[in-house]
């Protein structure tokens, strides 16, 4: 319930929100856990295994119960800890791992199964009949665990990904942070102070107290103030700070607009990485749990939460509330709690010494053993030396003590020291590079300890960059920690009795002991035996005292039995802010040409060549079939003329007076003596002697070349030119860049090709095949080469990109009044494999340059890159599967295998493979491109080709790759 | 004789959005000088009846509209002038490679922190400064103009998709930039 004046909510805006169907009401500045709490709401969910009633445990992120599925128009999300989620006008939220309502799970049977379900239960039960896991026990398991569950359709929820770079990352808002932050700040440091709240202030904000002689709230005003004017530092709340990564790399995740109904534009939430040389970790502690039988009831809750909920929420978790507590420390909630009237019915304190000033019963060397109530807590009860006695409460405020959030100090394989003066792990100096730990996370629990470590970390930090400054400390309350150790409390000795570790996967104490009864008595496979600190929580409440109990029943200390690794994130973080931006298309970006839209405009279906679009083919009325629109088209550059845009190739200029050199070094044959003015074909290999790329180079001057690469290997190729410039021939007065994107080239090719480019050129060329000249086009400077990929006569026209696109229209609205016009992927694919040119099917990396028949363009007279690899046995030589051409009747598949017919089909008999098939509208039959075992002596047999996939077994005819104008006599027309 | 129109990648548009506004740039003439070993001293002379210098790494100079800026290893990209005659060097014509994006306005540098993985505090990278880097997927040069102005080029073909991300982007830091604290 909510009590009057008490907590920073703002009263003046009510909101209304949904749990589980039911409207409620809360305020500006409460979770869904205040909220619901200050609406006696206790039931917030179901236990992981047991599906035991849970209610709100903590007030923050560590919170193991109280997950539930927050439910967006576009999305739903599980697992969001209602501790955390900011309420707002129409937040709509459910509870989730129950079968029918939450009152009445109908999985709570597994609760009274529990003497069944111990740990390692699945283990030992479920491995037999080994036929029955997949099938049966695993479909059940499967329904009957997992905790939230999704929408089942894609998230189209909004995510970014940020970088940010400062000087000094604070990571958390309490004294020490803020001290840090104020510190680094007036010394002119870039900082980025992170808070996981909403507001900054951490514990200042539950505790209160006064620093500097002034409350605790107001001296957090006026830091936060002064730090937002300050333009050199940047707060960011809802941020958590997940992980730390090398070269002082930190992940944060902001929740940028899950505190608000969703809006166009507005992100979920933001991936942060954060650089910084120097870091505070300032994240305070964590309140621990005190392991009693029955300790999980709805009603039970941590201390440190009941504060939170009183003074920053002003809600009262209980009407009568007890605690129990072993640190003087927890006692500050019984005398909030009195003073903002709720009534406190005891103080259950197991140290016989300490005080009893409080003014409620107070029970010394008293612990509670047990506690009733069957969906919320309505009575505990208290041994006090052999005496057991009942208290009626219905919320126990219980704290084992606090343990440091060092989570991040660990996340580079760092490990903390156990302190035996704080019974907790605290943090190493030095685990994470730049990282200073402060505060209560380093284990200086007093309001004084956190402001003084957080001032003097970010003096250091100041000084290291250079930066002077003096900030004065003020003054502030540096009581004791005075704990004694409580792990967890013998019950009345009944066999039914639990205490419960870790609350979201329903961990024991008794599972932890027979863990090491059953010989896993390593920190490590007790964790993954019992599944303790495995659930969304990771253990942040329970890890400590589990490897606490570990240590007990193996007879071993704390600092002996060691910790299990804490890794990142240290908040679960969505994989949909990691990879923002990258759904659907947000995959890579998409490359346009400039005939992009024209062919678009002649209804071209586009396909994906590298990033680039390219146009599939150009459908014409009356056409039905893709297969209709590429047969028209292969004979329209057969008998007329077909223009096509192959702009997509790799262009790279190379200059130099050893422009040649490199040449004759990257390209197995020679360049060097290539006339100006003319074209060579070229085939490049890798160090290994296989076939890296293929393509044409033009000699543009004496010391100026243009390379051609396949379309997917332009950036492969230039990479390898740029290892091989670096690492071998440095010194060489050679220099090359890519001008893939400089200029729009377009294919004309058929018999009328001539005809069409004397047409547009201003003065006609009379160009030999394999040559190149410079030419103008409407008053542009372009270049006309005379090479062919169709087997035709064919130019390519080269301009300056700017004027690809009225070029390319031109180009073919004057081809089609010749009987041509454009043509496309799929036509271009057949038409080289009527010409038995290779692409990168054919050279896919496996093939050597005697593969294809190319092994004589391997110069003698020079040396070049692979060519000595290439000689290495097995390279070549009748063993090696040879490029064949493939003749059928019907359809054939690249993909297939080859084998000889009568034999059987199977890897052992594999003789080759397809990769290239068309239909040839010229040749009037199916054809092939693939590799034959030897298939140069082959031509004329007859091959079978199996397919398993798509189910063909067809016979073919080896033949000659170019089944084409073999001559080449139409080429050089 | 065809009649060739020139046509930029992104027609010169332009867009503001969140007091940030992004536009297609004319940079003019585009050429890489690309220094031959030994070929520095010969560059230098050439390049001073410009005004300029051949840029150490990651920075620029500029001199009435004619630019030039450092690209890589020995290499640098002189733009809004035609090249003066080199020797020393490899003069390529890149005017039609690039599209160039203006970008400026006060949160110019937070857009571009959920694109660019470079450290863009002015601090870091003051006026005057380029940098060969990524735009998300894309091979980019972002150089700083002003304190609140950059400029950024990548390749033409990918214009298309550079305009949506940095638009997407600035549309999100907008609605970002409005969530109080």
């Amino acid at each position: 319930m909510r009590i009057d004046g008490k907590g920073l909510i703002d009263r003046t805006k009510k909101l209304r929100f949904r749990f589980d169907g039911r409207e409620y009401a809360g305020y500006k500045g409460d979770t869904l856990a205040s909220a619901l709490l200050a609406n006696d709401v206790r039931l917030v969910g179901r236990s992981f295994k047991y599906h035991r009633p849970r209610g709100v445990l903590t007030a923050g992120s560590e919170e193991p119960n109280a997950l539930v599925e927050v439910l967006g128009p576009k999305n739903q999300t599980p697992n969001v800890r209602a501790t955390v989620q900011e309420v707002f006008e129409g937040l709509d939220t459910q509870s989730q791992n129950r079968i029918g309502s939450l009152r009445f799970d109908l999985l709570s049977v597994n609760d009274l199964l529990s003497p069944f379900l111990s740990a390692g239960f699945y283990y030992k039960t479920f491995m037999w009949p080994r036929a029955f896991w997949e099938g049966l026990y695993e479909p059940i398991i499967r329904r009957a665990a997992g905790l939230g569950s999704l929408s089942g359709k894609p998230d189209e929820g909004i995510y970014e990904k940020a970088f940010a770079f400062c000087d000094v990352l604070v990571i958390g808002s309490g004294p020490a942070g803020l001290m840090a932050a104020l510190t680094a700040g007036r010394a002119g440091a870039d900082v980025i102070l992170a808070e996981e709240s909403h507001a900054l202030g951490g514990r200042l904000l539950s505790d209160g107290g006064m620093i500097g002689g002034a409350s605790a709230a107001d001296w957090v005003a006026s830091v936060a103030a002064e730090l937002r004017a300050m333009a050199n530092v940047r707060i960011m709340t809802r941020t958590t700070v997940t992980g730390a990564y090398d070269h002082g790399t930190y992940g944060a995740l902001e929740r940028v607009g899950l505190h608000k109904p969703a809006r166009p534009n507005l992100p979920r939430e933001c991936f942060w990485r954060i650089v910084a040389p120097h870091a505070v970790l300032a994240s305070g502690a964590l309140e621990r749990p005190i392991a009693f039988p029955d300790n999980d009831r709805p009603g039970i809750m941590m201390a440190s939460a009941v504060r939170t909920y009183l003074n920053r929420y002003g809600v009262s978790t209980g009407k009568r509330v007890t605690l129990f507590a072993n640190t003087d420390a927890a006692r500050g909630v019984a005398r909030d709690l009195m003073a903002a009237g709720v009534s406190v019915a005891a103080i259950i304190d197991p140290r016989p010494d300490a005080s009893t000033v409080e003014d409620c019963p107070v029970h010394l060397g008293a612990e509670v053993v047990g506690s009733r109530g069957r969906r919320g807590l309505s009575a505990i009860s208290v041994r006090k030396g052999a005496e057991i006695f009942e208290v009626e409460t219905d919320c126990l405020a219980m704290s084992g003590g606090w343990n440091p959030t060092l989570h991040l100090t660990c996340h580079m394989n760092g490990r903390p020291r156990w302190s035996e003066d704080l019974a907790a792990f605290v943090p190493v100096e030095g685990a994470v590079p730049g990282l200073v730990a402060v505060g209560a996370a380093n284990g200086s629990m007093s309001t004084h300890g956190a402001l003084a470590t957080g001032h003097a970390a970010a003096q250091g930090m100041v000084e290291a960059l250079g930066r002077k400054i003096t900030v004065a400390l003020p003054e502030a309350e540096d009581a004791p920690y005075a704990i004694k150790a409580l792990w967890q409390v013998e019950g009345k000795g009944r066999a039914t009795e639990r205490a419960w570790l870790d609350f979201a996967n329903d961990v024991t104490t008794k599972d932890v002991k027979l863990s090491a009864q059953e010989g896993y008595a390593s920190v490590e496979l007790m964790k993954r035996y019992t599944t303790q600190g495995m659930a969304p929580d990771q253990g942040k409440l329970s890890n400590v005292a589990a490897l606490a109990i570990l240590a007990d029943a193996t007879g071993r200390g704390i600092a002996e039995t060691g910790t299990t690794v804490y890794r990142p994130p240290y908040t679960p973080v969505s994989i949909a802010a990691m990879g923002a931006g990258g759904r659907g298309e947000g995959f890579a970006p998409k490359r346009f040409l400039t005939s992009d839209q024209a062919s678009r405009d002649r209804g071209a279906p586009m396909i994906e060549a590298g990033l680039w679009y390219r146009p599939s083919y150009f459908p014409k009325p009356g056409e039905t079939t893709w297969r209709e629109a590429c047969d028209r088209e292969v004979m329209m550059v057969r008998q007329a003329v077909g223009v096509a845009d192959v702009s997509t190739l790799g262009k790279i200029d190379i200059q130099g007076p050893d422009a040649g050199r490199f040449l004759d070094f990257v390209y197995t044959n020679t360049f060097s003596n290539l006339a100006v003015g003319r074209v060579r074909y070229g085939v490049m290999l890798r160090e290994d002697g296989l076939v890296l790329d293929d393509g044409t180079s033009a000699r543009l001057g004496a010391g100026h070349y243009l390379m051609t690469t396949t379309t997917a290997a332009a950036g492969l190729v230039m990479r390898h030119l740029d290892f091989v410039h670096q690492a071998f021939c440095a010194d060489w007065q050679v220099r090359f860049i890519s001008v893939t994107e400089a200029w729009a080239q377009f294919a004309v090719a058929g018999p009328k090709a001539r005809a069409l480019v004397n047409s547009f050129v201003e003065t006609p060329v009379d160009l030999p095949f394999m040559g190149v000249a410079p030419v103008r086009v409407g008053g542009v400077e372009g270049r006309l080469f005379r090479i062919s990929f169709s087997g035709e006569e064919g130019y390519e026209i080269a301009v300056p990109t700017r004027y690809g696109e009225t070029l390319f229209r031109d180009l073919v609205a004057r081809a089609e009044t010749m009987g041509g016009g454009p043509y496309g992927m799929e036509a271009l694919n057949v038409l080289r494999i009527e010409k038995g040119f290779i692409t990168h099917a054919e050279i896919h990396g496996r093939i050597s340059a005697h593969d294809i028949g190319m092994e004589k363009m391997v110069s003698a007279k020079k040396d070049c890159i692979g060519k000595v690899a290439a000689t290495r046995p097995g390279l070549w030589g009748p063993e090696r599967e040879q490029l064949v051409g493939l003749k059928a009747e019907g359809p054939i598949s690249a993909g297939a295998h080859l084998f000889v017919p009568g034999a059987e089909v199977h890897r052992e008999t594999d003789q080759g493979y397809v990769t290239s098939v068309g239909f040839s509208p010229t040749v009037g039959a199916w054809l092939g491109l693939g590799f034959l075992k030897d298939g140069r002596a082959r031509h004329g047999e007859r091959v079978r080709l199996v397919d398993h996939l798509r189910g063909l077994d067809v016979l073919c005819e080896v033949c000659n790759p170019v089944f084409h104008d073999p001559e080449g006599e139409k080429l050089r027309a | 004789m065809p009649d060739l129109i020139a046509k930029s990648a992104l027609q010169g548009q332009s867009v503001t959005i969140g007091g940030v506004t992004l536009a297609e740039a004319a940079p003019g003439p585009i050429t890489s000088i690309a220094l031959y070993p030994g070929g520095g001293k010969a560059v230098a002379k050439g390049l001073k009846p410009l005004g300029l210098t051949f840029p150490a790494p990651n920075s620029f100079n500029e001199k009435k509209g004619a630019r030039i800026f450092w690209t890589g290893r020995d290499q640098a990209f002189l733009t809004g002038a035609l090249p003066p005659v080199l020797e020393g060097a490899a003069l390529t014509d890149q005017s039609d490679g690039w599209t160039a994006l203006a970008l400026e306005g006060p949160l110019a540098t937070e857009a571009l922190a959920r694109l660019v993985p470079m450290d863009l505090r002015l601090t870091a990278f003051p006026v005057g400064r380029v940098c060969r880097t990524q735009v998300n997927h894309m091979n980019a040069i972002v150089l700083r103009i002003g304190p609140y102005a950059i400029e950024l080029m990548v390749f033409r073909s990918m214009a298309r998709t550079a305009w949506h991300e940095i638009q997407t982007t600035l549309e999100q830091i907008s609605e970002h930039a409005r969530v109080k604290p």
